[in-house]
């Protein structure tokens, strides 16, 4: 089953075209990882994917339903979740709230306009269960603006899978961050169950081979690339790329 | 038809006013951000220091320089000494601009009294234009002439020197701007300073007009609003169009709903609202 | 495992302790008062629900209103004017404020919604702006500058045999309505409903990616502000006995805003003590000048510059039981 198609999609600002046809498919399951330089339109292409920018022409599919012209947080309700290349946290909320806020809309009538969010136990619980899982829970009280940006970071990703997504959009999840909390994260994101579909940009490349079934590769807007590890490690255009990029 | 030309006319030189007005807080809210809520009280000081300087000279060009000129220190001293340290803090800097407003338009009272009062017109435009049976003051055709050179060397300045590129690219990018060299900070504080300028300048010369009253400061404020909703934030064109559009839409309105001479001015400022909010000119 | 705080007996008390305290002396108040002083505390308590409405807008929704006393004056035009003209009691014409209030709010919601920051604050300054001309300028119905004066205050009908009329009836009576409203309000902030105000003010496009309906939520909060504040403004009219255009000037507007800043936005108290403090400040200043809009000036310059948090941001850190915002 496919479970996120791109079809020609293509984005300008202006006189410039960021991405130019681009066209690829991702099986549910899959962990596809999409690489490329600077500029190559990786993030324009995820915030296309993810409902923040509108596309120029083409069209989106998510398990087979049209979503171009689906608003961001109606995606989300369809199980789209990213996070994001600058960190995009609530930052005078503390850790535990920050995660709350993730979890109500899975819970139907956690909406509600009357009981305490804070006496929500079922909610209390799953944030619990994931602070602990995540090694957080020290810190569930401080505000996020507060903690260490390897923390935040993973409260980041945190934050995107905690409403149990079923296509999960990373855009750049490594960045900035220490060897150690790289292994950490990329054991986490390998520990991922396969009901969640991946697609992810990556500029290191040892994560992106480590992680990656499948692997796009963009250069100007456009697709030069797109196969397995192997064959995109040995890919002559792919290479010349990357030769003298330092990671 | 006469009178649809005059009441026409009317708008017209209303509107020029409320372009120099809307100008300024435009400038100011596209350079540095900030919804400069005192800007009411420029046009009334300016009317008000017009007025004082005018009994005591006699000289309604000096009135008209004096008037700008104090008012434009007095907005550089509020920018470089208050307005600085808010940078970016947009409900502290509603706050500071509302205070000033406040005693401002309180200071005015105790000083110049809460009688309403006008700017006698210079000798030289008192009298009117007369064509056929046509009669219409020159001094409001004056008005609309300073308007469009005004407008003109605005447009000049933005597009055509390098101080306006300066303008245009801290507007774009205040970081970039300032790692180009540009000094952002001197820009800020004449910008702000020139805005006050424009509106006091608005307030002396709207003096023979619109007269120089407590709550001016209010309501000719409210309109300079308006014009930059209809018009858009940041855009010259769209100050001296919307200024032209509510000039005449108050005038109009005026004349035919003067009980609700307002909601002639609410219903274009609504509908800009639901299809462009943005305003006609305004960018994103 | 995070709860609920408990609560703390002794010193220093706890939150609990704390609003019995108040409650009790809120309640104790008419027979240790004279009635200038009683009428004080109405006001104060008509403000602070005022104050409180308007923070939930912008010190827990992020969404900058210089407009909120649109909402405070229509519903007390409208309370007034069937109380006065009509004859209505309390029970048709209070809510029919409230309601009218509430339906201006969804049409100004729908118009400046679209903006945030300092558009929506000019957007919000000048549609209460033109709410005040056309009350200013209605003659035939508001009495335009002179007012609506001699409204009644508020009848129960004729199956009530208590009166409200008297100051200290009206002040049980205002005491009972804010205290239902403050603990309606005190429910929102807690909900989810008021987190994800919260998220949205921290992060709009965070909230939108999690599969929260934004422009919903913030067209929600505004009418509910506006509701709030409606209810106070209806309390005024009848407090007042007497309505007139300054109840929707942006001068009241930039009052109320200055209550929720000084007090402290996002913590619902913060405001209610900037506007008891507001309150207090003009009673006492009216006595001894006429230059309390001077006054009123400086005060906002001040604070703007010197206490952007408030005076609960500067007592934060120093109270045993802390929230976060």
């Amino acid at each position: 089953m496919t479970a996120l198609t791109v079809s020609d999609v293509s984005r300008s600002f202006g006189g410039l075209q960021a991405v130019a046809n681009v066209s690829f498919a991702v099986e549910a399951g899959e962990r596809r990882l999409m690489i490329g330089p600077n500029g190559a339109g990786k993030t324009t292409l995820f915030n296309m994917l993810s409902g923040a920018l509108a596309v120029s022409s083409g069209s989106v599919t998510l398990f087979g339903r049209d979503i171009t012209r689906v608003p961001t947080y109606a995606r989300a309700r369809m199980g789209l979740a990213r996070t994001f290349q600058i960190t995009n946290l609530f930052p005078r909320l503390s850790v535990l709230e920050n995660i709350l806020l993730a979890l109500v809309p899975m819970q139907d009538g956690a909406h509600s306009l009357l009981r305490p969010l804070r006496a929500n136990h079922a909610l209390l619980h799953r944030a619990d269960a994931l602070l602990n899982e995540w090694g957080l829970a020290a810190i569930a009280s401080k505000a996020a603006k507060e903690i260490a940006y390897g923390q935040q970071r993973q409260l980041d990703l945190i934050l995107a899978m905690a409403a149990r997504p079923k296509v999960l959009l990373l855009d750049e999840p490594t960045a900035g961050l220490s060897a150690a909390e790289v292994v950490r994260v990329v054991a986490m994101i390998r520990s991922l169950s396969r009901e969640i579909t991946i697609l992810m940009i990556e500029h290191d490349m040892d994560v992106a081979f480590e992680i990656a079934d499948r692997i796009t590769v963009l250069h100007q807007g456009n697709v030069i690339a797109e196969g397995g590890v192997e064959a995109i490690r040995n890919h002559r255009q792919v290479r010349e790329i990357y030769l003298g990029v330092d990671e | 038809m006469t009178f649809w030309i005059i009441q026409t006319l009317n708008g017209v030189s209303f509107g020029m006013l409320l372009f120099l007005l809307a100008a300024g807080l435009s400038l100011i809210f596209g350079l540095m951000k900030v919804l400069n809520l005192t800007h009411g009280s420029f046009y009334l000081l300016g009317g008000y220091v017009g007025l004082a300087v005018l009994h005591l000279s006699g000289s309604f060009v000096l009135a008209v320089l004096a008037g700008s000129f104090a008012i434009a220190a007095v907005g550089i001293i509020i920018e470089r000494f208050f307005l600085r340290r808010l940078h970016l803090q947009e409900l502290p800097q509603a706050l500071l601009t509302f205070g000033f407003l406040f005693i401002f338009s309180d200071l005015a009272t105790v000083i110049w009294g809460t009688n309403p009062q006008t700017i006698p017109k210079p000798a030289m435009l008192e009298g009117a234009l007369q064509v056929g049976g046509f009669f219409y003051p020159y001094y409001r055709l004056f008005i609309i002439a300073l308007g469009l050179i005004i407008a003109g060397a605005l447009w000049w300045l933005q597009d055509g020197t390098r101080l306006g590129a300066m303008l245009r690219a801290s507007v774009d990018d205040e970081e970039v701007a300032r790692a180009l060299g540009i000094n952002v900070s001197l820009l800020f504080t004449l910008v702000f300073g020139f805005g006050a300028f424009l509106a006091a300048l608005g307030g002396v010369m709207g003096g023979p007009i619109v007269g120089v009253y407590p709550g001016a400061d209010f309501d000719v404020m409210l309109l300079g609003f308006v014009v930059v909703i209809i018009g858009g934030l940041g855009s010259l064109k769209g100050a001296l169009i919307g200024g032209l559009a509510v000039g005449l839409l108050d005038n109009f309105g005026k004349v035919f709903f003067p009980e609700l001479a307002l909601f002639t001015i609410f219903a274009p400022m609504a509908v800009i609202l639901a299809l462009r909010p943005a305003g006609l000119f305004g960018r994103e | 495992m995070s709860g609920r705080h408990s609560k703390h007996l002794g010193f220093p008390p706890g939150r609990g302790t704390l609003v019995l305290t108040g409650a009790v002396a809120l309640l104790a108040l008419p027979y240790v008062l004279s009635t200038y002083h009683l009428g004080l505390v109405v006001q104060m308590m008509i403000f602070a629900l005022f104050a409180m409405s308007l923070d939930l807008l912008i010190g827990y929704g992020g969404m900058p209103s210089l407009g909120h006393a649109a909402f405070f004056g229509i519903s007390a035009y409208t309370t007034g004017l069937l109380a006065l003209r009509l004859g209505l009691n309390v029970w048709l014409a209070l809510p029919a404020g409230v309601i009218l209030a509430a339906l201006i709010a969804m049409l100004f919601g729908v118009l400046a919604l679209r903006t945030r920051g300092s558009y929506f604050l000019m957007i919000t300054l000048a549609l209460s702006q033109v709410a005040w001309g056309i009350a200013f300028g209605w003659r035939s119905l508001t009495g335009g500058d002179d007012g609506l004066p001699d409204v009644p205050r508020p009848t129960l009908g004729l199956h009530f045999p208590w009166s409200l009329a008297d100051s200290i009836s009206f002040y049980y009576f205002t005491l009972l309505l804010v205290a239902i409203a403050t603990f309606l309000l005190v429910g929102i902030v807690a909900s989810p409903f008021g987190y994800a105000l919260r998220g949205i003010r921290e992060s709009e496009t965070r909230m939108l990616a999690l599969g929260y309906n934004v422009w919903r939520y913030k067209f929600a909060a505004f009418v509910l502000a506006a509701i709030f504040a409606g209810l106070a403004g209806c309390l005024y009219a009848y407090y007042n006995r007497f309505v007139s255009p300054d109840y929707l000037h942006v001068a009241r507007s930039a009052e109320v805003l200055l209550m929720v800043i000084l007090g402290g936005a996002g913590t619902l108290i913060g405001p209610a003590v900037g506007a008891v403090l507001i309150v207090l400040l003009e009673n006492v200043v009216s006595a001894y000048t006429e230059r309390w809009l001077l006054l009123l000036g400086i005060i906002y310059v001040l604070v703007s510059l010197f206490a952007p948090n408030g005076l609960i941001g500067l007592l934060r850190d120093r109270l045993p039981w802390q929230d976060t915002p």
